[in-house]
């Protein structure tokens, strides 16, 4: 064994010490697991409350952090951290480097999460409860009222922040520095583009949001009035700043699985991926359009008639890239030689309920009607259907998809499929009747609501305990695939997979392209 | 391309954190100002001016008749009677007006208060000058004493034609505890 030739180290401290880009995709990979049970049980505890109408399980002031959580834990815990785990496994073999471009800071950008979450779950033992105002925390729910917990939240939000922008830096300055020879920018994978853009939001809007937390910090501690209207400030700035950080945000989380989806498809039709350059472009459009649309999560506080239309106009052009990429998805599969295992099936299901939430975002970004839709059960049908029928299902598609590479052993196909038909199914028997009562009026964050809502939302709580439960059953198949699965050393598990990922021995070597390949 | 050095990923990393930095100080150096900047200068929002406007003499359109509506509410916690002498006026466009809002401490400790004005309809903002306010400072009084608060104002000529009622709201604020801080009063 050569002296640079090391295997990983033993015990803990190969986790603790780790510079690998494996290890630290691994360790990101199975802490957003963690945490998407934890969000997950949050949710349960939700849709156990609004089973039946009439105050059941919990008190409302715990019913609105059990909110505030569910989405805090989803949307930073559990989604952003698995894309940044799938970045790190994948960009480097992908684009034929032999690691990250910073391992340091690489060890230190995940290990500084948990910390972070830590604290931020810490809150509900603490006097006055956790966070209890929205994932979107809006001032002076957030300042004025908020639980004396508000300033472990701003400290964990800012940990977090400092943690994704470490691993955007990291992200950018391997796809810029490291690629390997003859591998230019219009040879990338998708997956390498799409996280390339995510990497560049995250650096621009991250700061926006510790910004946003900062000002909230100084209005409760140091007698400062941002978002106080006694001492001069504006609350709706607040919905200003924390939406133009947010706007972004929701294309970093969809950008990642838009490349996942983009890798995917092709291989299980057989063809390359159609408009290579078109997915580019349309990214790129995409990422730009999202800092001019902000406004539209806030048609209600009282623009003016040219604010609405700007904004309304703006989001709306969204829907052009995006319908780029669809189209581009499906003329893929366009007399290409289909075969329906569970990743693709996870990215069929994609496709078809991603599309709806479009649809859906689209009725939303109707200025006028979306006074009716507004803070209504609807809004919480579309961005579930975005999010998790989304980036959910795109990221359960990648950890099949690549799972026999990363582990040199095969999942079980059935319980595969299974896990996705219970998923699919789940998923749209708790979110397909959200749009119904939305429509109908039940506002969302509400523990209670009138009797004539009763049926669709027990149909959605069923449907939430079939979705959480189908999540243990794709536990249980990753770990015994890791732990038994059928050996596999085919390169390319897929026999229509294309890229240099599928080059490298199965399962991967702790050290890949040590000599960097030649890509013609 | 610009190079800050001659190690390229280094090169990288600096500019990212150069630009994360500058996006942080941002949002405090653009966005709260360019927010107020753009309240004040497209008169959205239902801000009136902080300032007493000098009224300019340009006559009294009598033709049109404006009705003004005063609202008065407490923010939450706000123990204060606090409320307009008369909830509503007949004025002229170019007329100056005044009137009175009284406020009662009730508490037996001296309180700091602060209201702050809204305009509905919001297009009207620009056009209601007022020439003293009440609002324009902090409002102290003893415990247990009331106080009357003057108000005057010139509804503008220029105010537009649809525009028949404007109703001007005030908050009143508890601001005690703030003041010694940095309050901007408006």
């Amino acid at each position: 064994m050569g002296a640079h030739h090391h295997g990983p180290a033993k015990g803990l401290s190969r986790w603790l010490f780790t510079t690998n880009h494996k290890d630290i995709g691994t360790m990101y990979l199975w802490f957003s697991f963690a945490m998407f049970i934890l969000g997950g049980a949050f949710a349960m505890i939700i849709r156990a409350e609004l089973f039946q109408p009439g105050m059941q399980l919990v008190e409302p002031a715990f019913f609105n952090q059990m909110t505030t959580l569910h989405g805090l834990v989803m949307v930073f815990g559990a989604i952003m951290p698995s894309f940044v785990g799938l970045a790190n496994w994948m960009i480097p073999m992908m684009i034929g480097a032999p690691d990250m471009a910073l391992p340091r800071m690489n060890n230190w950008s995940f290990w500084i999460l948990p910390p972070a979450f830590l604290i931020l779950a810490s809150t509900l033992f603490m006097e006055g409860g956790a966070p209890n105002f929205g994932w979107t925390f809006y001032a002076p729910l957030s300042t004025t009222y908020a639980p004396p917990s508000v300033t472990y939240f701003i400290f964990s939000i800012h940990v977090l922040g400092l943690s994704s922008i470490m691993g955007s830096i990291n992200i950018i300055a391997t796809v810029m520095n490291m690629r390997a020879p003859g591998m230019t920018y219009m040879k990338m994978p998708l997956f390498v583009w799409t996280w390339l853009i995510t990497a560049f939001l995250l650096v621009a809007v991250m700061p926006v949001l510790a910004g946003a937390v900062t000002m909230m910090l100084m209005d409760i501690h140091f007698g400062t009035s941002f978002f106080s209207a006694a001492g001069g400030g504006d609350p709706v700035l607040f919905q200003h700043i924390f939406w133009f950080f947010g706007h972004p945000e929701v294309y970093i989380i969809i950008l990642p699985a838009f490349g996942v989806v983009s890798q995917i498809i092709p291989a299980f039709s057989r063809k390359p991926l159609f408009g290579y350059d078109s997915m580019v472009y349309a990214t790129a459009s995409i990422a730009f359009l999202s800092f001019v649309v902000w406004a539209h999560h806030m048609y209600t506080v009282g623009m003016p008639v040219a604010g609405e239309l700007f904004f309304m106009y703006a989001t709306m052009l969204i829907a052009v890239p995006t319908g780029v990429k669809v189209f581009n998805w499906v003329t893929t599969m366009w007399r290409g030689a289909m075969t329906f295992e569970t990743p693709m099936l996870f990215c069929m299901g994609f496709l078809v309920l991603f599309t709806i939430g479009g649809f859906t975002g689209l009725m939303l970004s109707i200025a006028p009607a979306d006074f009716q839709y507004h803070d209504s059960y609807f809004v919480v049908a579309h961005f579930h259907y975005v999010m998790v029928a989304g980036a959910v299902f795109s990221m359960s598609a990648a950890v099949y998809y690549w799972l026999p590479k990363w582990c040199g052993r095969m999942y079980n196909e059935t319980m595969g499929k299974t896990h996705f038909w219970i998923s699919f199914i789940g998923f749209n028997i708790t979110f397909f009747p959200q749009h119904f009562v939305g429509l109908a009026g039940m506002p969302r964050r509400i523990p209670d609501y009138a009797l004539q809502f009763a049926d669709f939302n027990m149909l959605s709580s069923i449907g939430a305990f079939i979705y959480g439960a189908s999540q243990i059953l794709f536990l249980y198949n990753v770990i015994a695939t890791i732990v038994a699965g059928k050996p596999t050393s085919d390169e390319k598990t897929w026999d229509g997979a294309e890229g240099l990922e599928w080059t490298v021995a199965t399962p991967a070597p702790y050290h890949t392209f040590e000599t960097p390949p030649q890509v013609k | 391309m610009l190079r800050v050095s001659s190690n390229p990923v280094l090169d990288t990393v600096v500019k990212l954190v150069t630009t994360a930095v500058l996006m942080f100080a941002f949002v405090f150096v653009v966005m709260v100002p360019l927010y107020d900047v753009l309240c004040d200068a497209l008169g959205i929002n239902g801000k009136t001016s902080g300032q007493a406007y000098t009224a300019v003499q340009a006559g009294v359109d009598e033709s049109r008749t404006i009705t003004i509506q005063f609202v008065a509410t407490n923010n939450e916690g706000m123990p204060w009677e606090f409320g307009p002498s008369v909830t509503r006026m007949l004025v002229h466009p170019g007329a100056s007006n005044d009137t009175v809002f009284h406020a009662r401490n009730p508490l037996p400790r001296p309180m700091v208060a602060q209201a702050i004005p809204s305009v509905s309809p919001s297009r009207a903002a620009a056009y209601f000058h007022k020439t003293e306010c009440f609002c324009f400072n902090q409002q102290p009084l003893d415990g247990e004493t009331a106080t009357e608060m003057p108000l005057q104002f010139i509804v503008d000529r220029d105010l537009p034609a649809d525009i028949k009622t404007i109703t001007l709201s005030y908050t009143m604020f508890d601001v005690t505890d703030m003041v010694g801080g940095a309050v901007a009063a408006r």
